[in-house]
């Protein structure tokens, strides 16, 4: 078995094996709305007007239309992100004014391969190069509240407006509060020791041919796809029942627009939510529909993916807590701002 | 040979670690193998993203987990 697979990968060139992996992603997706309904109404004799029947078809429709998005969007950013590293985005960042620097690590911030394990070192590695302390934060409040999987649930259950409104605002909010923390003047709340560390001069000229970058993604599918599979499984089917069962404009007294503090509250508690991201999103789908509103919606899951308790601690080793509640509190009363905004306008 | 596995949290410096141990057991290779953990070496090294590998005092992979047959190759085996 091992061995016709190997002389399987050996005959086969990688642009073949790569189309025919693209074809069988469409046929998939175009044939998934009318699979479901089969299994749903078909095979297992659900009755489409029934609570129960709409609920189990949204599900079995919606678990492989995420996950098959979800496939494909991080492999091609993983293609791109193979063009990226820290260490080239600390380079590319070296010697920008702030303001300037704001919006280039912003950016960068969405694609440069990060995890929360690396803000350590990455934040090491910013400050010994002079890069200034607002810049940073551009990144680091990017990096995680731009990732792929949120992107991807939001394209996939709210559509390409929703999803490109979060992607703008989110970058927006990066941006200012960098600039904001920079102008704060709170370097003293950095730990001390940071700035006595001398980062190594190793070059690592890695020249990935186009399969290593292929492979490179696809690890990225497996291990991405590993780790959230069960959350939007999990979210998907609460979403479903509510989506079924749960009364029409149910949500509107207390997600609503019209309930003013909903948004600080869904902040509030949308902070010590982590991992959930892929979990939480689809809940929130199915919560809007019965009448909780987009800014109070988007505001939840921007502190639930962008303010995160365990990246917060992980970055308590180079920040005093000050900076720390500085971080939060910048950021948190930037995410209020745009759930308001949204409330207002949309 | 000296070799060190650079990562502290996530669970791929681990599956590095694995890996390089089972090359060199598979090999025979006489060398010692080290985890680096605290995060003032990793930067030493110039690593700003973990996991990376270090053969004889060279950075040779940095933020992803290598294959074995690369790792074999890294460590002249």
């Amino acid at each position: 078995m091992e061995i016709s697979r190997r002389s399987f990968h050996a005959t086969v060139p990688l642009s073949a094996r790569l189309i025919a992996a693209g074809l069988l992603w469409v046929a998939a997706y175009e044939v998934l709305p009318s699979f479901a309904e089969f299994v749903a109404y078909g095979a297992l004799g659900l009755d489409p007007a029934s609570a129960l029947g709409s609920s189990v078809a949204f599900f079995l429709y919606d678990v492989p239309k995420i996950l098959l998005l979800l496939a494909l969007v991080v492999f091609l950013i993983g293609i791109v992100r193979s063009f990226f590293s820290p260490e080239r985005t600390r380079k590319m960042l070296g010697g920008k004014r702030e303001g300037v620097g704001n919006v280039l690590a912003a950016s960068l911030g969405i694609v440069t391969p990060f995890c929360s394990c690396s803000a350590v070192p990455l934040f090491l590695g910013f400050v010994e190069s002079g890069i200034p302390l607002g810049v940073t934060f551009s990144f680091l409040v990017a990096s995680p509240m731009i990732n792929e999987v949120a992107v991807v649930m939001l394209f996939g259950l709210f559509g390409l407006r929703v999803a490109v409104l979060y992607i703008a605002t989110g970058l927006l909010i990066a941006i200012f509060a960098g600039w904001v923390i920079g102008r704060l003047r709170l370097e003293k709340w950095v730990e001390e020791w940071v700035y006595e560390v001398k980062v190594g001069n190793t070059r690592l000229d890695e020249k990935l041919t186009f399969e290593g970058r292929v492979a490179y993604a696809w690890d990225a599918v497996k291990e991405i796809v590993a780790r959230v599979w069960l959350f939007v499984v999990a979210g998907i089917a609460v979403g479903a029942v509510i989506h079924g069962y749960v009364p029409q404009d149910f949500m509107a007294s207390f997600m609503g627009r019209d309930a003013w503090w909903s948004v600080p509250a869904a902040v509030v508690l949308g902070i010590p939510m982590y991992s959930s991201a892929a979990g939480i999103i689809p809940v929130v789908q199915a919560l809007m529909e019965k009448g909780a509103s987009l800014g109070t919606v988007l505001a939840f899951m921007m502190a639930v993916i962008g303010l995160s308790l365990p990246e917060m601690i992980i970055l308590r080793k180079v920040l005093k807590i000050q900076l720390i509640a500085a971080f939060v509190t910048v950021v948190g009363m930037g995410i209020v701002i745009t759930g308001y905004l949204f409330n207002l306008i949309v | 040979m000296e070799i060190k596995v650079l990562g502290s949290c996530c669970g791929n410096c681990d599956k590095v670690m694995a890996l390089v141990q089972e090359v060199v057991l598979e090999k025979g290779l006489s060398a010692t193998v080290e985890k680096i953990t605290d995060v003032k070496d990793i930067v030493g090294y110039g690593v700003m993203r973990t996991p990376g590998l270090v053969v004889d005092g060279k950075v040779v992979v940095a933020g992803r987990v290598p294959t074995k047959t690369e790792i074999a190759a890294w460590l002249g085996a």
